[in-house]
């Protein structure tokens, strides 16, 4: 193996990403269960005079596709974030229990009568914090955080736990269960421009502690004590690491509910185009994220019309192959070592 | 070695006092002072557990000590930046990994964070600080191939390279040919020595080998128990009664006659 850059092959996977995303993006905006063919659709965007078509377009599936966009961007960055900070490529939101952490504590809040819209996305990125805390102390758990699978398992412990709470919570309280049930089933149909404009504020806050913490993250790869020589300062870097992951998660599902595999697939992706520098593998999670759910939504609307498969079956369809792979390579890398 | 690498015009006084280190409830080291000689190699030898890379993690900053004082060019180490002391003190921790996929053009790169800004990134004078970080490592031919592609002492000197990137004129090494075979051994310890003669570094290593030590070093630290036994140039230092209190083994010593340094033969427990 030789004569390729790191840079080389970012500018290569870069444009292979965009690509992608172009395709995704397209397909997202003209394919759907509805009767609207896709050529009505395509001319319906290039301005042929067809209300309905155009209707279904700009009303229904734009708005759809841009919070199909974010929500994407959001868990393959944090998928990202989240991997190399606990050095375990398996580290997922959704997996870990983050995500399901997120949804039981706005399900906890609306029983204890919360009917402030505008703070459940708080509340959920609150959640979503004490899950990553849990998460962290997991992984630094001998035992546990030392081998990626057993923290999946320990992830999928939390979130069964989490997920039966819920569950709970919705027997007993009806009206939670009518404003949960959005909580709990990952989905892009029906979100739009409004969800998107109330989470506005943690979702800048997010990328913004994103980008400036790139660099040092980047530096703890190489190991504590390197990083702390190289001038940084690892426990910091962690702590706000994990802000970030709960910041970007909590909205995520705030948006779309609990998406899972997707943190997975993404990075998984990302990393194999980019290298494993942080820095690079991000800029392709921002842009791979959205080619897969757009992907992986459009997948649901058309395989069994009239109606539509949950997102979240589809992801966990892409996703699972990917986790036996990743898990795979791991255990004959360890082999050889 | 190149002007920008330089580093012998820079104060480099490293020192510890009266310190007291340990881990959870375990002391290891109990009140030890030690100044490391400017511009030479230290070697800290030692059995195991006697507390050698409990020190040099002090001396790095990494481990704060219980009580007592780290001093570089008087100043507390721990009363100053990070990022200051990464301007002045490089660290090589025992066994470093990288991740997987790592180039080692990438990784020298590491090596210039402390010197970078948030708004002034990847400057000209850092590429030719990575030019020539790669090139006395030798490692020009190897820059963009994986470390996990290469021989293990490629691996060290990738990673030394990266220390010399950081262009400090201190650098600490815990262990750093302890998983080599004899020629990588070598080839590491020779580029630590140049890094010495010729870059005017200030060195302090852990190593395991007493005869690699006395080869290597200038200086030499002998440690058991916390505490320092011998201290010296290791011709003056190294006897049979030292090599019998830190590792109780009897044996006699002849001097190599291309180095002039300490060489243990006839060894047997005593």
């Amino acid at each position: 193996m030789n004569a390729v850059t790191p840079r080389a092959r970012f500018v290569r996977g870069f444009v292979l990403s965009i690509l992608a995303l172009g395709i995704a993006l397209s397909a997202s905006l003209v394919l759907g269960a509805g009767d609207v063919s896709a050529v009505r659709a395509a001319r319906a965007l290039f301005g042929s005079d067809d209300p309905q078509a155009w209707f279904v377009v700009s009303e229904l599936r734009f708005p759809r596709t841009c919070v199909g966009i974010v929500v994407g961007a959001l868990l393959g960055i944090a998928g990202n974030l989240l991997q190399t900070v606990t050095r375990n490529p398996l580290a997922e939101p959704d997996l870990l229990g983050i995500s399901a952490s997120a949804t039981a504590a706005v399900a906890l809040a609306l029983l204890m009568g919360a009917d402030l819209v505008a703070i459940q996305v708080w509340v959920a990125v609150v959640g979503a914090l004490g899950g990553c805390a849990l998460v962290l102390a997991a992984a630094r758990m001998k035992g546990v955080g030392d081998d990626p699978v057993r923290l999946v398992l320990a992830g999928a412990a939390l979130k069964g736990l989490l997920v039966s709470l819920v569950s709970l919570i919705l027997l007993i309280d009806q009206r939670t269960a009518d404003e949960i049930r959005f909580w709990t089933i990952g989905a892009l149909a029906g979100r739009g421009f409004d969800q998107l404009e109330s989470v506005l504020i943690p979702l800048l806050l997010g990328l913004a502690l994103t980008i400036a913490i790139c660099k040092p993250l980047a530096t703890l790869a190489l190991g504590e004590s390197v990083a702390s020589s190289l001038g940084q300062r690892p426990q910091l870097t962690r702590w706000l690491t994990l802000i970030a992951v709960a910041l970007l998660s909590g909205v995520a599902v705030a948006l779309a509910g609990p998406i899972a595999f997707l943190g997975l697939i993404v990075p998984t992706l990302a990393r194999g185009m980019a290298g494993p520098d942080i820095r690079r593998s991000l800029p392709l999670c921002a842009l791979l994220g959205p080619a897969v759910i757009l992907l992986s939504d459009v997948i649901a609307r058309v395989v069994v019309p009239p109606s539509e498969l949950p997102l979240g079956v589809v992801t966990a369809f892409l996703g699972a192959p990917i986790l036996v792979a990743v898990v795979r390579l791991r255990r004959t890398s360890l082999g050889k070592g | 070695m190149e002007e920008l690498l330089h580093t012998a015009h820079r104060s480099a006084q490293l020192s510890a006092h009266d310190v007291v280190l340990g881990y959870g409830n375990r002391t290891v080291i109990n009140g030890l002072s030690v100044t490391l000689p400017e511009g030479k190699v230290t070697a800290i030898v030692g059995p195991n557990g006697c507390g050698k890379s409990t020190l040099l993690s002090a001396l790095a900053r990494l481990l704060p000590p219980r009580s007592g004082e780290v001093r570089l060019n008087q100043r507390s180490v721990f009363s100053m930046a990070p990022r200051e002391v990464a301007t002045l003190l490089a660290l090589l921790p025992q066994q470093a990994t990288a991740p997987e996929g790592l180039t080692v053009s990438e990784l020298v790169q590491f090596g210039r964070q402390p010197h970078q800004s948030w708004f002034q990134q990847w400057s000209r004078e850092d590429q030719h600080i990575l030019e020539a970080a790669l090139r006395a490592a030798d490692l020009e031919a190897l820059a963009d191939r994986p470390l996990e592609s290469m021989s293990g002492g490629q691996r060290q000197r990738a990673w030394l390279a990266m220390t010399i990137a950081q262009a400090t004129p201190l650098l600490l090494l815990d262990e750093p040919t302890s998983a080599l075979d004899l020629g990588h051994q070598i080839e590491v310890f020779e580029l630590i020595r140049w890094l010495s003669v010729e870059g005017g570094k200030t060195i302090a290593m852990v190593v395991h080998d007493l005869v690699s030590a006395c080869r290597y070093a200038d200086h030499l630290i002998a440690m058991k128990d916390g505490v320092i036994v011998a201290e010296g140039a290791p011709s003056d230092v190294v006897t049979r009664e030292l090599v019998r209190t830190l590792y109780n083994i009897e044996c006699e010593l002849i001097t190599d006659p291309l180095s002039n340094s300490p060489v243990l033969t006839q060894i047997q427990r005593a």
